[in-house]
């Protein structure tokens, strides 16, 4: 009865502890911080839409937040990175200002989209974080393209196509796959596997819950992972990134994971969910890939109880100042939207 | 000066590109193969190499997205599809995602992309290998839809396009190719300055066509002249955005409209020039109703026989001018 505890999800993901032999102190403290910004940001949003402080719709990751930290930690400003509706945790691991990011889920004139987007929208060019879309794998060629760009300008870039299993079920992503492959594109393709579709359990959807199986398909290497223990996305996040810097992509990741809130806004959708339940979300919660860090951590000594605990409260500070900040901001003015048609009429 | 074929003004295009700008590439599918798209790309892959010129597999959705992508990390590319009943599998790329790009980014970000789309109809090729799409495009906020007649236009219009920074969407017609001109040096033009023009003048009616139906308009002049109609002819030239002035004063001097279109009626580019009359020309300048001619609608016959009917030719194109000088209001 219980989905999630299939064998091969178990064989794949563990409640215990990460091995965290060959990473610093700092690194693991700064990848922990970032884990903790990314949720808390999210149980922020989450709140400001139940409340009706957020307009527009926002799908939260909260539960996912290993894979892009453990990714972005291995790209600079250079590499490009695309994402879907679910993309605050890719732009936020970059990065980005948190008082701009919550300026444009709240479609404030100076959010990182310039209130244009919403939290479906997301761009941060000065993190080298390109655009994310609702269309889902509408960015995947997209990714295939900037990394086609790199290579004709002989450019040591990557590009990242964070994709779910969801837009594995889209014609466009195959052909991407198969394009850039033939054309040895630097693209890392990573599917943050969740196990659902909106409200459609990947049982309902595909004749295996793994999805690497189209990488096979199209020639591409791939690697199936936890995607929520930090240091096993680190380690492969590093190789295929260093390795597409040499010229050997593309590559693709898989990375299984679940998220704690439903498909869309706060709700944990136990009850819209198809094969999605109460058991399930409590299996998921003990492999919660924050709380396995923190343990590791404690475990190897790297801090005490006490560090922990003024980190969290500093990064909440954060959190609620940026929040009161982007809430006092003005809305877009109606003139600038017929200028944001084309760029040659953005003043 | 030496003459040129419309086709051979394409390739004249991709020859000033490709030299001058090192960041423009072209890419699609049957690149490498010289009968995809006659000799408008002939020897491009043996001039500038394999690596700008870029032979694709069938996959029209992910080419078209991968030269999205590549045009936001600073390339010019040029997708090519020979036969645009095929571009309806990139439409995710063109429309969700190169049109919407710089607005729902607050124009931070724009794909500089061009996509070549090709109009290829007769030869009982049928329904799915015969569309004039052009409309369908002009009607997407985000999207330059540009559609040279002459043999200047087919090189200097697509320099243009490419040289832009937002996505254009460049339509040529196999059944222009052959059309000869004389061609002077290439130029650089603004793509935000090109307009509509008048390619004659006159004051009896106002002809209004793109592309080959601007070729059709031209074919039919002596005979109009023959029956004392002085028609002023307009070439569209750029249907998105959609520039009414030219239009709107020309039929206050003429009083009459005719509008021919190689495309559909029903909210087709025809139905906007006429409406976009209506609304800028107070009543009393008409002489009277404005008319058009454009495909019946039907997806297009493979019959010769049925072909015969379905497209425009100057015996229909003529008659429906003369009824317009017949109900005079």
């Amino acid at each position: 009865m219980k989905d999630s505890n299939s064998k091969e999800i178990d064989s794949i993901t563990s409640e215990k502890e990460i091995n965290i032999d060959n990473f610093s102190r700092d690194e693991l403290l700064e990848m922990l911080s970032k884990m903790i910004l990314i949720r808390n940001a999210e149980y922020k949003i989450a709140k400001g839409r139940e409340f009706g402080l957020v307009g527009g719709p926002v799908h939260l990751g909260v539960g996912q937040e290993a894979i892009p930290v453990g990714i972005s930690q291995y790209l600079n400003n250079q590499d490009k990175v695309f994402g879907a509706h679910r993309s605050h945790s890719h732009i936020l691991s970059l990065g980005i200002d948190l008082k701009s990011f919550f300026s444009e889920i709240l479609a404030k004139s100076s959010g990182i989209s310039k209130g244009m987007g919403g939290s479906m929208h997301l761009f941060g060019g000065s993190v080298g974080f390109c655009g994310s879309v609702p269309i889902v794998g509408g960015t995947v060629p997209l990714a295939v393209g900037t990394a086609l760009a790199s290579k004709l300008k002989e450019e040591k870039v990557v590009s990242i196509s964070y994709l779910g299993d969801g837009a594995i079920e889209e014609g466009i992503v195959h052909e991407s796959l198969n394009f850039a492959r033939i054309n040895n594109c630097p693209v890392i393709f990573v599917v943050e596997n969740n196990l659902f579709s909106s409200h459609l359990n990947i049982k309902l959807r595909q004749p295996k819950k793994l999805t690497y199986r189209f990488a096979k398909a199209n020639d591409i290497e791939s690697k199936v992972l936890d995607g929520n223990n930090l240091t096993s996305i680190c380690k492969t996040g590093k190789e295929f990134i260093r390795r597409c810097r040499d010229g050997e992509g593309p590559f693709f990741i898989e990375a299984l994971t679940y998220r704690w809130f439903g498909h869309v806004d706060w709700r944990e959708d136990i009850d819209v969910g198809i094969n999605r339940s109460a058991d399930d979300l409590k299996y998921w919660k003990k492999r919660d890939p924050i709380l396995r860090l923190k343990k590791s951590l404690l475990k190897e000594n790297y801090f005490g109880e006490n560090h922990l605990i003024n980190l969290e409260k500093d990064i909440q500070k954060d959190i609620d100042n940026a929040w009161v900040d982007a809430l006092g901001e003005s809305s877009p003015e109606w003139n600038e939207s017929l200028d944001y048609v084309f760029k040659s009429n953005y003043k | 000066m030496k003459k040129f074929t419309y086709s051979t003004a394409i390739l004249d295009a991709y020859n000033f590109l490709l030299k001058n700008y090192p960041e423009v590439f072209v890419i699609g599918q049957g690149l490498w193969s010289p009968w995809y798209v006659g000799n408008t790309m002939k020897d491009l892959d043996k001039n500038f190499g394999k690596k700008r010129i870029i032979d694709t597999p069938v996959s029209e959705a992910a080419v078209t997205g991968a030269a999205v992508g590549a045009s936001l990390n600073e390339m010019k590319p040029i997708v090519v599809h020979p036969r645009m009943d095929f571009m309806m599998y990139a439409m995710d790329p063109i429309i969700n995602q190169a049109a919407k790009w710089s607005y729902m980014f607050g124009g931070q970000s724009s794909p500089s992309i061009t996509i070549r789309g090709i109009i290829n109809r007769g030869g009982e090729q049928g329904a799915q290998h015969s569309q004039a799409l052009h409309s369908l495009f002009a009607h997407i906020p985000g999207l330059k839809v540009v559609l040279p007649s002459s043999v200047a236009d087919a090189r200097d219009l697509l320099i243009a396009s490419v040289l832009a920074d937002q996505p254009v969407i460049y339509i040529d017609d196999r059944w222009l190719y052959d059309q000869e001109d004389q061609l002077p040096e290439a130029k650089e033009i603004n793509l935000e300055s090109i307009n509509p023009c008048i390619l004659r003048e006159g004051n009896s009616i106002t002809l209004v066509g793109c592309s080959y139906s601007t070729f059709l308009l031209k074919q039919i002049t002596k005979k109009l002249i023959k029956n004392k109609i002085n028609p002023e002819i307009i070439d569209m030239r750029i249907i998105n955005p959609f520039h009414s002035e030219l239009i709107t004063n020309s039929v206050k001097k003429t009083g009459r409209l005719f509008v021919l279109d190689g495309g559909w009626g029903p909210c087709g580019i025809s139905s906007e020039i006429i409406s976009s009359a209506v609304e800028n020309v107070e009543p009393k300048f008409f002489k009277s109703k404005p008319a058009r001619l454009t495909l019946p609608f039907t997806p297009a016959p493979t019959s010769k026989v049925l072909e015969k009917e379905y497209y425009p030719n100057e015996k229909k194109i003529l008659n429906k001018i003369f009824k317009i000088f017949e109900n005079n209001l």
